[in-house]
């Protein structure tokens, strides 16, 4: 018979974490086995090593790394775990590659409940599985009670890319269609929510998902009139158009009307003095894409539940100052800025 | 969204635009101030100008308490919240607002001053609930209409035997300020501007009628038009300005009459004078000393008064030389008038206050409206 390994069971209803669980001493080897082996469940981690090895093909990789210190950790429609893995694995496939395989790395503080970190790391898994992709690395630190807000997340995410794929903003041309998935707002939204002192109650639940199926169709629909793809997360819609604006050295011109906001977040907007433009999205891109082929890869998205609200909200014009524009509602015309400040901290 | 699209109704609006083109006497010009920083968000948010015919102008005035707050208040709440035992609850606003020298409320608590964003008095309330130990101490700013809920929680305060509770008191009343706009000297003896009329505060208005402004229209022989704050609202209030102009009449009138009255909120106006009293002068930024310009808590409350409780001592402190703030905020220059405009002074690194909140004349200039002009009127 093997010998047990520990002393006693991981307490997960009642335990939380010490410093032993950072010290590389048992404790730590307990945590990482009991839960997150257990949560992340794959032959990488089974074989515990320091690292992972992969096969990789022949062409191009993306690579991408993401840093998560939301508060509140849990919130309508998600929790720090699945947006920790949804981010990261948006972000590679903003490029159009396939993501594949993620790290995980957890800053956790003293006293955080097992049972907490577990359902966490349970919504990791899951989210992971869902996705496609396997974490197959990761690292866990503890520090001193009042050094970190709970637990931070770091996740390094890779991909492959399909040949000859190349998307980028800079390829953007003037007469560009400007297409959105799908609502805006709804992530910054439902977390503001949940904020201590500020909670009011919505129906309106996180956005956040994996886009990478609903990018592989729009790929398929659109071929190479898709010049680039991003998720308008920290600082939203406004912040990613000023972006790509300011690659391409183009200008936008949006229509306000075509822009898809739910009635319940412009309603928390209207009341909080928040424009939806600028707040953030965890399961939402923008695509530029050429004009003739717009329509194609707008009834793809259509197609797909994450792009069922899909929208094209305007076109790429030539525009010296690189500006957003938009055409209000009310027939008058405004310029959409970079985001100032920080309209809200700590939204991922 | 119920009870606002309604205000922003597009139709609606391009009749009122025609109605104004059509009114507005093609051989004058039109100056009209709105006062409040809630007009000019709306104005700039919603493109108004753009429907404006050419000769009818929007200046935009000094009402966001924000921009109006001098540096000295903020040097001394810096000084406040730099106290061991001090918690400072502020709106998230003032965060940014310079003080002198450079410092903010943000850098000073990035040095390690206890200073938390709050959403109301009420939130201060709880922070000296659940921190017996320390004091929270509410940072009061605001014209009229943020006074009664102040005066609410210092008598909630009072009710629940807070001692550790104080208001560190900067309201401030608007029928004087637009008083002090008018006899400026810039405007008075140089006329570099005429101001032909004022949109007049919705907010503030709520709570002191319509009545307030009667002697003002008189006085300076200009019409006011108390408007709501939905660009709908706006647009007509406009119109109304203008007829009056045409007709030769200078009469405060209520475009905002559904909550709006001749006499105001009698409670909230009662609680107001219960609890606070004029200062005999305040500081605005841009202003100088306004003659009863400002409030503070009267002697039965004084244990509720953070200048009181902390012997806080008042500091005035002179703005930057090259910032046009003072002259943005009396509708004597355009924020694009100023040197400082879009060169050192952005919302990412504002000198003056004008730049720091939203509804601040050149933050709203410079991220709805700079470089206005035919390229953005394509864009409609």
């Amino acid at each position: 018979m093997r010998a047990k390994a520990y002393q006693d069971k991981l307490d997960i209803k009642n335990g939380c974490v010490d410093l032993s669980h950072g010290s590389g001493g048992r404790a730590m080897a307990q945590l990482i086995s009991g839960l997150f082996h257990e949560a992340f469940g794959n032959e990488w981690l089974a074989r515990g090593n320091d690292q992972s090895a992969f096969d990789v093909r022949a062409g191009r990789m993306v690579m991408t790394t993401d840093g998560y210190v939301i508060s509140p950790l849990f919130f309508p429609g998600g929790d720090i775990g699945s947006l920790a893995v949804h981010g990261t694995v948006n972000d590679v496939a903003m490029a159009g590659a396939r993501p594949l395989y993620l790290s995980a790395s957890f800053i956790i503080e003293e006293g955080f409940r097992f049972s907490d970190l577990k359902m966490i790391a349970d919504s990791m898994g899951e989210a992971a599985r869902a996705a496609g992709v396997y974490i197959i690395t990761g690292d866990t630190k503890v520090v001193e009670r009042g050094k970190a807000d709970g637990l931070f997340i770091s996740t390094t995410g890779v991909g492959v890319l399909p040949d000859g794929l190349d998307l980028s903003a800079e390829k953007a041309r003037v007469g560009d269609r400007v297409l959105v998935s799908g609502s805006l707002g709804d992530h910054g939204v439902a977390i503001m929510s949940k904020r201590q002192n500020f909670a009011f109650e919505t129906e309106i639940v996180s956005d956040s998902a994996a886009l990478y199926d609903l990018v592989a169709e729009m790929l398929a629909a659109g071929g190479g009139g898709i010049r680039a793809m991003r998720d308008p997360t920290r600082g939203g819609l406004a912040a990613t158009l000023n972006e790509i604006a300011h690659q391409s050295g183009l200008g936008f011109r949006l229509q306000e009307e075509a822009i898809p906001v739910k009635p319940a977040v412009l309603a928390a907007c209207e009341l909080l003095g928040l424009d939806p433009l600028y707040v953030a999205n965890e399961g939402k891109l923008v695509a530029i894409v050429a004009p003739e082929i717009a329509d194609a890869v707008l009834a793809a998205m259509r197609a797909n539940p994450l792009g069922r609200d899909a929208a094209d909200i305007g076109e790429a014009v030539d525009d010296d100052h690189q500006f957003v524009q938009l055409s209000t509602s009310f027939g008058g015309g405004r310029i959409v800025d970079w985001l100032s400040g920080e309209q809200l901290p700590r939204i991922c | 969204m119920k009870y606002a699209d309604e205000f922003r109704n597009r139709v609606i609006a391009e009749g009122l635009a025609r109605a104004i083109a059509a009114e507005a006497d093609p051989q004058r010009l039109y100056h009209f101030i709105e006062f409040c920083g809630g007009h000019t968000h709306a104005i700039c948010r919603y493109g108004l100008e753009d429907m404006l015919p050419g000769n009818v102008r929007m200046i935009h005035g000094p009402g966001c308490p924000v921009c109006v707050l001098p540096p000295g208040r903020i040097d001394m709440a810096i000084t406040l919240a730099e106290r061991d035992e001090v918690i400072l609850c502020v709106y998230g606003d003032l965060m940014r607002v310079p003080g002198s020298q450079g410092q903010s409320l943000l850098r000073a608590k990035a040095r390690g001053a206890d200073i938390r964003i709050v959403y109301s008095a009420l939130d201060a309330i709880r922070t000296a609930e659940q921190t017996p130990d320390r004091n929270a101490v509410f940072f009061a700013i605001g014209f009229e209409a943020t006074t009664p809920p102040t005066a609410v929680m210092i008598q909630v305060a009072e009710k629940r035997q807070l001692g550790n509770f104080s208001v560190f008191c900067n309201h401030m009343l608007t029928p004087a300020a637009m008083n002090s706009i008018l006899e400026s000297p810039d405007i008075r003896d140089i006329g570099r501007i005429e101001v032909d009329g004022f949109v007049g505060p919705g907010h503030v208005s709520t709570i002191i009628g319509t009545e307030p402004y009667e002697p003002f229209a008189e006085e300076f022989g200009k019409p006011v038009v108390i408007a709501g704050f939905e660009p709908l609202d706006v647009m007509q209030a406009i119109l109304m300005l203008v007829r009056q102009v045409n007709e030769g009449r200078y009469e405060v009138e209520n475009q905002y009459g559904r909550a709006v009255t001749r006499e105001g909120n009698l409670l909230a106006k009662k609680k107001m004078s219960d609890i606070f009293e004029l200062r005999d002068q305040f500081e605005w930024r841009g202003l100088g000393l306004v003659p009863y310009g400002g409030l503070k808590l009267k002697q039965a409350y004084a244990q509720f008064d953070a200048e009181v409780r902390f012997a806080m001592h008042e500091l005035r402190v002179a703005d930057n030389p090259a910032c046009d703030c003072g002259a943005i905020l009396r509708a004597v220059k355009k924020p694009a008038d100023c040197k400082l405009f879009g060169t050192v002074c952005t919302p990412e690194t504002p000198m003056g206050s004008c730049m720091v909140s939203a509804e601040g004349a050149c933050a709203a200039h410079w991220i709805y409206g700079r470089f206005r002009g035919p390229q953005l009127r394509r864009a409609s």
